[in-house]
């Protein structure tokens, strides 16, 4: 394969090689960059050369976004069942709590950012691909209700291929369910900053994530109503190159800025600060 | 060849019997009514058989029926004094989504749904009922406009789903969605809506979040359609009778899990058999709703949105 050949091209001497194990190196799917897995794991999984942003955990996203050791977990217990009795779906929350953790498609909680108090979901899309079932649905409404009480800014990070087929209608409603919290945040000005990341598509782009007082995108996010393969399969015929990313959003007016991974954290709080009326946050 | 159900062939059958013998009896001058009367009581035993044990994947062939009737036809029907309003007053008109200011039984009340096509030609002009998201943008100025006037909001939904196209994509389907979902949830107005074919998706919910939430008998609401779920799960969209079963897409599905209000009966045979009946038992069932709504005080509608559609979801704690 081309690839190989070409990483073959770009391999150290054997000296180094002896020094650094095999598996120790990194690949970027975006440029084709080899680097140490260090290099990734500092630049939190940004390509250093030509910025591309790797997918990565609810637990990383949480790490990024608040101040260290002041999240805390809501709503943990709430479980996926097989209410329908779908063929395999039972199978596939027990793969997939195994893989992701037991709390399901979203984590919630509430935590501090740079010394604000914010409620936080992040999703997961290591869990049957981010999709939102009946527990997702409870938990964002839950967590948005608890932002309306405590008058708390919520922030929601989004990845999500959709609606979770296995709950059937049941998933669909959560659109519903989520959008009625959302309205309720947006009639009595409670802050609501969305960030939408690679990717989210589907009924969570169709509902909560696209519903932001601001919508942040992540450089390179796919993010759309249907998925790039079901277009495809619509218009039979390729897609042009970069439709759907976060940046073909921007310039079409779908979401108000693209912020990269390093400055998420920052830039959701300047804004927070300016919404609640908070001073500025003073530079050390 | 007109459209055929294949489990509707006996019916069809009997059918052609019984206007033959009209036929040949009005050219012989004879009279038949002995023998007519039979096969008109079996037929319409045969229905009530036939349709007493459709199948979920039956259903969806009878809620997509090309001679159901449409949002139009309801509109035409049931409603009088219809005035359609067009354009989004952004970009375009979405002939796939119809909509404007009409009576019902007197009362005023602005009434929207999808409007699929008939034959080719008016679907390619309906795009088969799937809306663009200049289409969802119509749909939300005119629930706005009846919010401003006061009159409750009547949505027929009939849709394959939010068209998966490039410009709809290009023009924001999702965020077209998301702020009608938002929207509805705070519209300040008694509000109706009434799946009468196919519910298909985020496409569907975007113009369902009501007070009250109708099903017509045989039609469905469904996260995906039973093609689409068996060709992702199974990669064969053969397999649809399977994912049909499994997605519990039925009005009494929907009904038993809490998800809608209430079913509208149709006549045996299913809409499409008798299209003048099903638009009679809409329009009682929409009138009924609206009674009921109008006696609620206007606060508490909007609260009783919120709680209902809160209420939904199947999860347990750990
Ligand atoms: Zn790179």
């Amino acid at each position: 394969m081309a690839w190989f050949r070409k990483e073959r091209k770009h391999s150290r001497s054997s000296r180094e090689r002896l020094e650094i194990p095999a598996d120790a190196w990194e690949k970027c799917a975006g440029c084709g960059h080899v680097g140490i897995r260090g290099q990734f794991d500092r630049n939190l999984q940004v390509c250093p050369e030509c910025g591309h942003h790797r997918r990565i955990s609810a637990g990383q996203y949480i790490e990024i976004l608040t101040d260290p050791g002041s999240f805390t977990e809501l709503y943990a217990d709430l479980r996926s069942e097989d209410v329908l009795g779908f063929e395999g779906y039972a199978d596939r929350i027990a793969i997939a709590q195994r893989k992701a953790g037991p709390q399901d498609a979203v984590i919630t909680g509430f935590a501090r950012m740079t010394e604000i108090e914010i409620d936080l979901a992040v999703m997961q899309f290591a869990f049957m691909g981010g999709s939102m079932g009946s527990v997702v649905g409870e938990k964002i409404a839950r967590l948005a209700r608890r932002s309306l009480e405590e008058h708390v800014p919520l922030v929601i990070v989004s990845t999500s291929g959709g609606a979770r087929m296995q709950e059937g209608v049941l998933s669909l409603m959560q659109m519903a369910k989520t959008s009625v919290m959302i309205a309720r945040l947006h009639e009595q000005g409670i802050p609501f900053i969305s960030i939408l990341t690679d990717p989210t598509t589907g009924g969570v782009s169709a509902s909560f994530a696209m519903q932001g007082d601001v919508n942040i995108a992540e450089p390179g996010a796919v993010i759309g109503f249907a998925g790039p393969r079901v277009i495809k399969q619509t218009i039979g015929q390729d897609l042009p190159d970069g439709f759907q990313t976060a940046e073909f959003l921007l310039e079409r007016g779908m979401v108000d800025i693209v912020v990269p991974r390093s400055e998420l954290a920052a830039t959701t709080a300047r804004l927070l600060r300016m919404m609640l009326r908070r001073e500025p946050q003073t530079v050390d | 060849m007109a459209f055929e159900l294949e489990f509707e062939k006996p019916l069809l059958e009997l059918e052609r019997q019984i206007s033959q013998m009209r036929r040949l009896a009005e050219e012989r001058k004879l009279d038949v009514h002995d023998e007519i009367v039979p096969l008109e009581q079996k037929l319409g035993q045969l229905r009530v058989e036939i349709y007493g044990k459709l199948t979920p994947m039956q259903r969806v062939h009878v809620a997509r029926h090309p001679r159901r009737p449409y949002t139009l036809d309801y509109i035409r029907n049931v409603f009088t004094d219809f005035v359609e309003l067009r354009g989004d007053r952004l970009f375009r008109d979405d002939p796939a989504m119809v909509g404007g200011w009409a009576r019902l039984h007197d009362r005023p009340v602005v009434v929207i749904g999808q409007q699929k096509g008939r034959d080719t030609k008016e679907n390619l002009h309906r795009n088969f009922g799937m809306a663009h998201p200049e289409g969802y943008r119509k749909a939300l100025r005119l629930m706005h406009m009846a919010e401003r006037f006061h009159v409750p909001v009547i949505t027929l939904i009939d849709t394959p789903g939010a068209y998966p196209g490039l410009g709809a994509e290009e023009r924001g389907q999702a965020e077209a969605i998301a702020r009608n979902l938002e929207e509805m949830a705070a519209l300040k107005t008694i509000f109706v809506a009434a799946v009468i074919g196919e519910g298909g998706s985020g496409g569907a919910l975007a113009l369902g979040l009501a007070d009250r939430v109708l099903m017509m008998e045989n039609a469905i609401y469904s996260v995906i359609s039973p093609e689409g779920c068996a060709a992702i799960l199974w990669n064969d969209a053969s397999l649809r009778e399977r994912a049909a079963d499994a997605l519990r897409l039925t009005a009494y599905d929907l009904l038993d899990l809490g998800l809608i209000d209430e079913i509208v009966p149709e006549p045996p045979g299913g809409a499409h058999a008798d299209p003048a009946a099903a638009q009679r038992n809409l329009g009682k069932a929409l009138e009924q709703s609206i009674k009921h709504l109008e006696s609620m005080k206007p606060e508490d509608l909007l609260h009783a949105r919120w709680d209902k559609f809160l209420a939904m979801g199947k999860l347990a704690e750990a």
